[in-house]
């Protein structure tokens, strides 16, 4: 075999969390100046094990050794000194500090930190790997691929051989992700090695020189890239065949269902985040919001469901306007509101059948005078855990023992076993596995023909393309265009979603 | 005229240096991401060590570092339950305050009405002393004068040197600390530690320097304003002694305008009415997050803690 001599090797790593084994007697081996992927589902164990190589998790058992040599790795500072770098998905960065502050913390033995010599130092690494970017910033001012770089620029400062990055491209446009790539295979050529840990198969075959697939804490397979194709990979990080041909049948588009009119709101910064955003929904479509997260999305739903004041413009439910109504009116007035920390929508301790009647209990047949009739609400429950396929030992387990794609399910049936118009989902399989990722598309694409009107944020460009009809791409707090998902349009999605385009309101679709 | 005035800042300085010194240590317990409501505990404790200490050995300096290790090991009570066992601060603080109040009152009660043997004496600066007008202000104890120049000194360290960033990522971002290969436990623990510290030097200050006596709970809420101005400065050395200084005034003016017909109580109700007003404010969050409330205060750490 190649002579590459091995940057990381760990040995038969178990982690166990309660209840969840998240990586089983796992080996992992990974060669100098490679670009090694490790692709698995959502919670298939990567993050777990590149933690353990960290230094941020001990793992209870198995063995790791750096360049050959065995190495003890108690604490990020052990695995720093062994030349080990690591962006973690969630950045890790003081975002009230500038970049240079981020860059040096924690290094440096002397009281006062020497300031020009840092920057200097920041400035000559950031244009070796082309990684641009203003030192002085504090880090709330920058995009989320700016983050990026900073969080690459501390790896390098602290002297990085070996660079973990824990789903990179998840907040970036496709433009920044090209630049990424790019990045690391610079890096490689000047010797360094690169874990590039994703759940993408494209990334994997666009990128990587090997690959290492985890199936539920479990490796199950270690290919050369230029051997294999997606589809081998898909089965071998799902365990069966992925299908995810969905049925998407044409559906009139009805009656306007949701207009919003000139839409301004403020962030909890006090900075404009909603700006002049204006659009429509119809009955049977499916109108989804991409853009790179940050850019005002998430205060364009606040705002859409009550939760934060709108500073300018109007909301219209069914043609009333809703632009100050309370959140129970507006869920009077046909709206539901599916939030993307799904826990918060839920009372975490209550059963799964109480959960499901949070909404109903007022009203018959849940509602019995001032008392609950439970066998109703047993019923009930029962019907939606069938009808949507949560799987659960029992109605009245506490909702927080179900797994993610089930919480998502059981709050799905909630919210559409209502009188629902409109319902503005966000980032309904964030954090999901394939399966049930599957199943809350297959919801949601199957309310169009019952003529309901389905809001969509996501940061996942793929499923926005795959569940709307129209795409409304936000950039900055702006509504950049509004297109159809074909294939054709795909470039000008991703100049929307870096701002480098707007399309005139007249050529929205 | 100006000897009016002259007279009420030469009082304003003592009168705000206790608050002064607990301040600044509240200030970087805090920003390091650790409330500690134990202040007033920790400085009543300082308090009757420091007179205990003091009149049993008839050596205030040996007195003054009693009461700045009594401060020290009360902390680390507090650094022991929010740290380690990361119950909940808030809860863990009370306590220690209200330990604080009884324990000292147990171990006071020996030195109700003593008289203490000796003081902690004003140190005359040569040549500034002998100034007219002036000379009042070089002639404090020695305390005074540390407490003025740890504001410069803590404020150069917290925005100058790489120990201060390390202290104001851990109160902001822990994780992000703790991925750079900062020991997280270890800052807040030092931390808290000196918040001890300067809470004991302030009660040492009441107890043999600015009234030298033991009288029963007679740090009277002083521990509550330095939580308040703590909050009121900003997590800011500079402003903290701009507050402190101003609600030692708004103290010495109550005896000055008295004769004047302004009632005691209403000046004496002002630092906790400012006190109640700085904390409807921070009970907002985007407030907090505006006025720069370390973001991480009140948020024990764990590693594996999802
Ligand atoms: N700190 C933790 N505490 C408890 N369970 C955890 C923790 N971290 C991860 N897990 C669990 O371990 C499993 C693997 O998680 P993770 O390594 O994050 O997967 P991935 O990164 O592949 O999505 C999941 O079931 C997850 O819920
Ligand atoms: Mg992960």
């Amino acid at each position: 075999m190649s002579e590459v001599p091995t940057a990381v090797l760990m040995k038969g790593i178990t982690k166990r969390f309660a209840g969840v084994v998240a990586n089983s007697n796992i080996d992992f081996e990974v060669r100098e100046g490679e670009i090694h992927a490790l692709l698995g589902e959502n919670g298939a164990g990567k993050t777990t094990l590149m933690n353990i190589l960290y230094g941020i998790y001990r793992p209870d058992e198995g063995e790791i050794y750096i360049y050959g040599k065995k190495a003890h790795i108690h604490s990020p500072k052990d695995a720093i000194a062994l030349g080990i770098g690591m962006v973690h998905q969630q950045f890790r960065l003081v975002q009230t500090h500038t970049v240079v502050e981020n860059i040096v913390l924690g290094t440096g033995n002397g009281l006062r930190f020497e300031e020009e010599e840092v920057r200097q130092k920041i400035v000559d690494l950031a244009q070796r790997y082309s990684l641009a970017i203003n030192p002085d910033a504090r880090i709330w001012q920058l995009s989320a691929g700016e983050q990026q770089r900073v969080e690459i620029l501390k790896a390098l400062y602290r002297g990085a051989k070996i660079l973990i990055l824990d789903e990179p491209t998840s907040m970036l446009t496709p433009l920044e992700i090209k630049e990424l790539l790019q990045t690391l295979r610079r890096m490689t050529e000047e010797g360094n090695t690169i874990i590039f840990i994703t759940h993408k198969l494209d990334e994997v075959t666009a990128v990587s020189h090997r690959v290492t697939i985890l199936r539920q804490g479990k490796v199950t397979a270690v290919l050369e890239t230029a051997k294999t194709n997606k589809v081998q990979l898909a089965n071998l990080m799902v365990g069966r065949e992925v299908l995810f041909r969905l049925e998407k049948p044409s559906v009139e588009r009805g009656s306007e269902v949701l207009r919003v009119e000139g839409l301004e709101a403020l962030s909890d910064k006090g900075l404009i985040a909603v700006n002049n955003v204006s659009f429509t929904v119809h009955r049977g479509e499916i109108l989804g919001i991409a853009g790179v997260a940050g850019n005002g999305q998430r205060e364009l739903l606040e705002v859409i469901a009550g939760l934060r004041p709108a500073t300018r413009g109007k909301i219209f439910i069914n043609g009333v306007e809703a632009t100050r109504s309370s959140i129970r009116e507006r869920i009077n007035m046909g709206m539901s509101y599916v939030p993307g920390e799904r826990m918060t929508a839920l009372v975490p301790n209550m059963s799964i059948a109480e959960n499901m009647i949070l909404k109903s209990y007022r009203t018959a047949p849940i509602s019995k005078g001032a008392f609950i009739d439970r066998r109703e609400m047993l019923n009930l429950a029962q019907r939606l855990i069938q009808e949507y396929e949560v799987i659960t030992p029992g109605p009245e387990k506490p909702v927080k023992l179900l797994s993610g794609g089930n919480i998502q399910r059981a709050l799905m049936a909630r919210e559409l076993s209502q009188q629902v118009d409109i319902l503005v989902a966000a980032y309904p399989t964030s954090g999901l596995d394939v399966g049930a990722i599957e199943t809350i598309w297959r919801i949601l694409l199957s309310q169009r023909p019952l003529g309901k009107a389905i809001l969509l944020v996501s940061d996942d460009l793929e499923e926005i393309l795959t569940l709307s009809d129209r795409v409304a791409v936000m950039h900055n707090g702006e509504i950049m265009g509004i297109v159809e998902p074909k294939e054709e349009n795909l470039e000008k999605i991703g100049l929307m979603m870096a701002g480098a385009l707007k399309l005139e309101q007249e050529q929205w679709v | 005229m100006i000897d009016f005035i002259v007279s009420v800042l030469t009082l304003t300085i003592p009168a705000g240096t206790a608050l002064l010194l607990g301040t600044l240590g509240e200030v970087y317990a805090e920003r390091s991401g650790v409330l500690n409501l134990g202040v007033e505990g920790m400085m009543i404790m300082g308090a009757v060590t420091g007179f205990a200490v003091t009149f049993a050995t008839k050596n205030v300096v040996l007195g003054i570092l009693a009461a700045s290790l009594a401060g020290i090991l009360m902390s680390l009570i507090h650094a022991y339950f929010s740290i380690t066992l990361r119950v909940n601060q808030v809860v863990s603080g009370l306590a220690l305050t209200m330990l604080g109040l009884g324990i000292s009152g147990l171990l006071g009660k020996q030195f109700i009405g003593m008289p203490l043997p000796v003081r902690l004496q004003p140190v005359h600066v040569p040549v500034l002393s002998d100034l007219p007008i002036l000379g009042e202000f070089f002639r404090f104890n020695i305390l005074v004068y540390i407490s003025i120049l740890l504001v410069p000194l803590l404020s150069f360290f917290l925005y100058k040197t790489n120990w201060g960033i390390v202290l104001r990522s851990v109160g902001e971002n822990p994780a992000a600390a703790d991925a750079m290969g900062v020991n997280v436990f270890l800052v807040r623990y030092l931390a808290v530690m000196f918040g001890g510290l300067m809470a004991g030097l302030a009660g040492a200050f009441l107890s043999v320097a600015y009234a030298p006596a033991w009288i029963e709970g007679m740090t009277a809420g002083a521990g509550w304003i330095v939580i308040a101005l703590t909050i009121f400065s900003l997590y800011d050395p500079t402003r903290a002694m701009l507050g402190a200084y101003l609600f030692g005034g708004v103290r010495v003016l109550q005896f000055r305008l008295q004769p004047l017909g302004i009632p005691a109580n209403l000046l004496n109700m002002l630092p906790f009415l400012v006190t109640i007003l700085v904390l409807v404010l921070i009970s907002e969050q985007a407030f907090r997050r505006r006025i720069g409330v370390p973001a991480a205060l009140m948020q024990p750490y764990s590693r594996e803690e999802k």
